[in-house]
């Protein structure tokens, strides 16, 4: 007879070797290096072109990020339609995004139509003409998609945490109003894209089933280019913190929820601290079984979800608790993360908990290294933090061997409330 | 090319076997066919809240996510108006772990008061999170309310209101249980790093002793036919206008479904899309436009929806959207428009394989809908669609005693 009760077997995630499958690397005629991996199934690709050009380079708010869109807006020779048409006639879906330091083109396609996608990727890079009427309707559009975000309780207060963790003057803490996307001039982006595209630094990431000719055929469209290598010094600005650190701010008479961020400043990747935090914040709040979740969502109900975690950005970073909670519950939700906060700093994380927390976060790798554009996503973060090759396997044996004591020391140094920004916005 | 292999148990439960060698992980997916569509109009978002209870403990294992992640698993649910469906990863040699876990709480739940009560709360939670507290969150509750007067598909899967939530009761629980949880209303489906063997093993081992529980046969009203045009006007407190229109399609086993997958990808798919380029681009009536369909089991909808540009009438916008269905109907499509939609429809099929939780997930899916191999037909059934069976289609749908339309005016 069966006994439903005994758990089967299992072998310890943390017993299993981990390997992040090595690149190949090329460099183009002009110096830009490309980082590919080879691997998969499906006859799919995936490329990824990094500028330097986001947010922190920018001549005034809002430039990097219209530049950026903008990209598929129009050449000397294509309409923007005929560029989207062009993408979607063969299936690919070209996307560019723009973020604090870097800003992105990338291309999904299948293998067989890179060489016709190429060279429209090659025409916006380096002649996109940024057409007046285009932009005004990006102008018009922005500010209509901002007017509905700014009623959502959420998007305002990942708004203003930002700004009080930074300062709003900070590249990671500035956002745009309304008369910022008003005061856009098409020669403001036409100077950024001169600057950060066309004579700007460049890495190329490719993963998935991969050509013969890939690099001949990168070397034909972007190794002649004015583009220079990639991982240059990253501009630096001073952050500027807020004083006051607690903030209740109403933004809708009717609103039923408040959107809860609690963070505080917190060091980046080069910094040994920042490893040893994956594992901390796991206990804490970084997935479903955390002790966040654990209390006020399968305990109390406070909330639908509460998540921890450490922000991804190049330079400065922060720790922030993020959930929505009932309107009512909202105080009783922050002082239940302090109470978190005070076992985790008062108490041994017991060895079952940690073994659950290291198989959870080992297994989550194991998984995560499934198919080419995981694994290049992987190394593409190593790459532009210059982390080193090693990061990966020193990552995951911190993972296997942090202690209980450690982790403690941690939550000492890191989970002191009185550091920590608070704000709730209903 | 998707392989496959199928077997049932003798309690009915159907498995279905993926291998995939070049992954160190194996999935789990199982789908019970019950859905919001299933439920009493009384007690709407139940099979939702349902789904919560199941991570509750089972009758033999007080909780489901503690020996999952111990064995280096992660697992998620979630529930459709058609279908409930759970799934878990972890690491190939811990999935006897899962299978435990799965079995366990298809022999029973531990019908645990506290569970019940949490989950109440939490799922009120996740409905003001998504549906009141935000602008526009009641938008489908109402396109569903106008479009269907019969069909269970009038409500959303997050329930009818806060109070069916709230109203709960336990003995609620274990009917539902009791009439939905069972293998003969089941599909299994487990992918990756394994055998077929080893899983008819681990299938037979936990899953077999389970009471094979009485075939559900499912009993729907059938949405009658729409014979007038049918228009709702909210004012609300939202910021800019925004216009609704949606129309009834076929099932999702009809072969006109394929037409109108393209129809609506043809009609807003992408930045060359007809919809956006002629008012969002030229015209500059709306600040965005999509279309969409439910992809619904049963007879669906399609839907055009946008947001107006500030100052725009109503009236105006609502015939733009109207001009270009009309040129749609009157002037078709050329062969290069319908090739577009084709060679988009293989990239996002080629796409979603990449991942072993997907291929799952889709063959779960197909099979519940009566036919796995659907996995690797439906990109040849994309492929035979013809211009002319898209314009008979697009005439069929676009009528306007078929049309349902819900103004969203700003009060500001």
């Amino acid at each position: 007879m069966l006994n439903r009760t005994i758990a089967p077997n299992i072998k310890d995630a943390i017993e299993f070797d981990l390997n992040l499958k090595p690149y190949e690397k090329y460099v183009l005629d002009n110096g830009v290096e490309v980082y590919a991996i080879d691997a998969g199934a499906q006859e799919v690709l995936q490329l990824e072109m990094v500028f330097y050009a986001g947010n922190s380079y920018e001549s005034n708010n809002g430039v990097a990020a219209a530049t950026s869109y903008m990209l598929k807006n129009g050449t000397s020779t294509k309409t923007a339609f005929e560029i989207n048409e062009h993408f979607e006639y063969y299936g690919g879906y070209c996307n560019r995004g723009c973020q604090n330091e870097m800003a992105s083109v990338s291309l999904h396609t299948l293998t067989k139509h890179l060489s016709v996608l190429l060279p429209v990727i090659k025409e916006m890079i380096t002649d996109s003409i940024f057409p007046e009427a285009e932009l005004a309707i990006y102008k018009q559009n922005s500010k209509q998609k901002l007017a509905v975000s700014l009623q959502k309780c959420d998007f305002v207060a990942n708004r203003l945490i930002d700004a009080y963790l930074f300062g709003e003057d900070h590249p990671y803490g500035k956002y745009l109003v309304a008369a910022d996307y008003d005061a856009l001039t098409t020669s403001q982006l036409k100077n950024h894209f001169q600057q950060y595209y066309l004579n700007g630094n460049c890495v190329i990431f490719v993963a998935g089933k991969l050509p013969e000719d890939l690099f001949e055929q990168l070397n034909l469209q972007f190794g002649k280019l004015a583009l220079k290598p990639g991982n240059v010094e990253l501009i630096k600005t001073p952050i500027a913190p807020f004083a006051t650190k607690k903030y209740r701010i109403s933004n809708d008479a009717e609103g039923v929820q408040g959107a809860i961020r609690i963070a505080r400043p917190f060091p980046n990747r080069h910094h040994p601290d920042f490893m040893k935090m994956m594992v901390l914040n796991t206990v804490f709040g970084g997935f479903f079984g955390s002790r966040l979740m654990s209390n006020i969502r399968e305990d109390k109900g406070y909330t639908y979800g509460i998540h921890s975690y450490v922000q991804n950005q190049f330079q400065d970073t922060a720790l922030m608790i993020s959930t929505e909670a009932g309107k009512d519950v909202s105080e009783a939700t922050v002082e239940e993360v302090y109470n978190e906060m005070k076992i985790l700093r008062e108490e041994l994380i017991d060895e079952e908990e940690l073994l659950l927390v290291r198989n959870y976060l080992i297994g989550n790798i194991l998984g995560d290294l499934d198919g080419p554009f995981h694994i290049i996503g992987r190394w593409k973060n190593i790459i532009l933090n210059n982390l080193g090759e090693q990061y990966f396997y020193d990552t995951v044996k911190m993972i296997k061997t942090i202690t209980a004591e450690e982790l403690k020391e941690l939550a000492n140094k890191y989970l002191q409330p009185e550091d920590f920004y608070e704000l709730i916005v209903v | 090319m998707i392989q496959y292999d199928k077997f049932t148990l003798d309690n009915g439960l159907r498995v279905l076997v993926h291998q995939d060698i070049s992954t160190p992980m194996a999935v789990v997916n199982v789908i019970y066919d019950v859905g919001s569509k299933d439920e009493n109009p009384e007690k709407t978002g139940f099979a939702h809240l349902f789904e919560h209870l199941m991570f509750g403990g089972s009758v033999n294992i007080p909780t489901y996510d503690d020996p999952l992640q111990v064995a280096g698993g992660e697992n998620n649910a979630f529930t459709t108006n058609d279908l409930t469906n759970y799934y878990c990863q972890l690491p190939a040699e811990n999935i006897e772990t899962a299978f435990w876990l799965e079995s366990d709480r298809m022999l029973s739940l531990a019908f645990n008061k506290k569970s019940l009560d949490v989950q109440r709360k939490v799922v009120c939670e996740e409905f003001k999170e998504h549906y009141i507290n935000k602008p526009y969150g009641d938008v489908q509750h109402k396109i569903k309310e106008l479009a269907y007067s019969t069909h269970p598909y009038r409500w959303m899967t997050i329930g009818k209101e806060l109070k069916h939530v709230e109203d709960v009761k336990l003995q609620d629980v274990k009917d539902f249980f009791a009439k939905h949880y069972t293998p003969i209303n089941a599909v299994l489906v487990v992918a990756g790093n394994v055998t077929t063997e080893a899983v008819k093993a681990l299938a037979e081992k936990w899953f077999g002793p389970i009471p094979s529980g009485a075939k559900y046969t499912r009993n729907l009203p059938v949405e009658p036919k729409q014979l007038a045009p049918r228009t709702l006007e909210v004012k609300a407190n939202v910021p800019i206008d925004a216009l609704y229109k949606s129309w009834h399609i076929c099932s999702r086993l009809d072969a006109r479904y394929y037409v109108t997958d393209l129809i609506t990808e043809i009609l807003s798919g992408g930045g060359s899309s007809r919809l956006f380029q002629a008012l969002v681009k030229e015209k500059q009536l709306f600040s965005n436009i999509d279309c969409s369909h439910s992809g619904s089991t049963d007879a669906g909808l399609l839907s055009i929806e946008g947001k107006l540009v500030k100052g725009v009438d109503m009236k105006v916008a609502e015939a733009a959207v109207m001009e270009e269905i009309h040129i749609l109907l009157k002037e078709g499509i050329t062969e290069k428009e319908l090739q577009k939609v084709k060679n988009k429809t293989e990239s996002m099929l080629a796409f979603e394989d990449m991942s072993v939780m997907s291929r799952a997930t889709n063959l779960a899916m197909y099979e519940l809908l009566g036919d796995a191999e659907l996995i690797n037909t439906e990109l040849g059934k994309y492929q035979a669609v013809t211009t002319e069976e898209l314009i008979n289609e697009s005439k069929a749908i676009f009528n306007d005693n078929n049309c349902n339309t819900l103004y969203y005016y700003s009060n500001n």
